[in-house]
């Protein structure tokens, strides 16, 4: 039990990254696999912000007077996700718009209808 | 079957992670990096959130890049959508009298708060990225709620452009003038904690916010053309 009250960040955090690449391995329609892309992505920041995570610890920022130092949480985790997260809408869009061209010229998104894509 | 094949591959997958990670004590965070910037950051950067300083101040040209991912994908969205051949739209049914005024009325509020966001970026929580998602999901509102106007792709293509633009243009002054590498912060730092401090790093926002803001209309306005 202690175990899960240490580690129940990771434990969250790779809940997610599997639920997305189940999504990914059994769905059929385009759509779901890019939920669950989605998801996945949510997953691996949330374990990338974990990893910097120090117990009762509060955010970098020194907005008042009086804040420890030793007590904040690290930065460079928070600064990454900040670039993952806005990468990761890019690749949203980019492959949103691939999906509703495929739909265009196949009339389907189920990836087994679609040929040349056979899985 | 496949659902099955699934499960095992993800148990497979679980059990290597959990070996790997159940050495790792969590919640203590040793990294030196991090602790270099929280204590020496607000001396060297002059902004207070240390966020902020690492991804404007230390990590400025990773930003740079960043920046020019989320230019690639929108191009790269113009140039998959823009050949389309039917461009059939669907009739439009005008909104309500109480969705309009509602959106006109909210759709400034909404642009300030994006624009506070970004413009205390070096001290409060947010910045450049945020309060350019918080602009375009004005813009969003805009486009669900007011039905039929669409943004000017001058306007947002000449938005974004400035954005970029000052980026690299203050980069390079740096490079001339300050500590002689690409954007370093050669304007004063001033006092903590107040708007205008921190050299280059709000001014750098600004222009990110700017062209962030710009670039994710853009790809609205593309997604809801096509829908």
């Amino acid at each position: 039990m202690a175990f899960l009250q240490d580690y129940i960040y990771y434990i969250g955090a790779f809940g997610l990254v599997f639920i997305g690449l189940f999504i990914m391995l059994t769905k059929h329609n385009l759509i779901k696999v890019i939920i669950g892309l989605s998801i996945l992505e949510t997953g691996v920041n949330l374990f990338l912000i974990s990893v910097g995570y120090i117990t009762n610890g509060t955010a970098p920022i020194f907005s008042k007077p009086g804040l420890n130092v030793r007590e904040m949480v690290d930065p460079v985790p928070q600064a990454l996700v900040l670039t993952a997260i806005v990468i990761g809408l890019a690749v949203l869009a980019l492959v949103l718009a691939l999906s509703i061209r495929l739909y265009k010229h196949f009339g389907t998104l189920d990836l087994r209808k679609i040929k040349e894509l056979k899985w | 079957m496949r659902k099955i094949i699934g499960i095992i591959l993800l148990c497979i997958i679980a059990w290597g992670i959990f070996m790997s990670l159940a050495k790792i004590p969590f919640g203590k965070s040793e990294s030196k990096v991090g602790n270099y910037y929280v204590e020496e950051g607000r001396r060297e950067t002059g902004a207070t959130n240390i966020v902020t300083s690492v991804v404007v101040g230390y990590r400025a040209f990773d930003t740079l890049g960043e920046v020019t991912v989320l230019f690639l994908a929108a191009i790269g969205l113009g140039a998959v959508l823009a050949t389309l051949k039917d461009k059939s739209r669907a009739v439009i049914e005008d909104a309500s009298l109480i969705l309009i005024t509602g959106c006109k009325f909210l759709f400034p509020l909404i642009l300030l708060f994006g624009a506070y966001v970004f413009i205390h970026g070096h001290l409060t929580p947010g910045g450049g990225f945020q309060g350019g998602a918080v602009v375009a999901s004005g813009f969003l509102l805009a486009y669900l709620g007011c039905r039929g106007d669409r943004i000017s792709k001058v306007g947002s293509a000449i938005f974004e452009s400035l954005g970029g633009l000052t980026f690299v243009v203050i980069g390079m002054i740096g490079l001339a003038i300050g500590s002689r590498y690409f954007l370093s912060n050669f304007l004063p730092k001033s006092q903590l904690n107040t708007l205008f401090s921190a050299g280059i790093i709000p001014i750098i926002y600004i222009a990110i916010g700017f062209k962030v803001g710009s670039e994710l209309s853009g790809i609205i306005d593309q997604m809801m053309e096509e829908s």
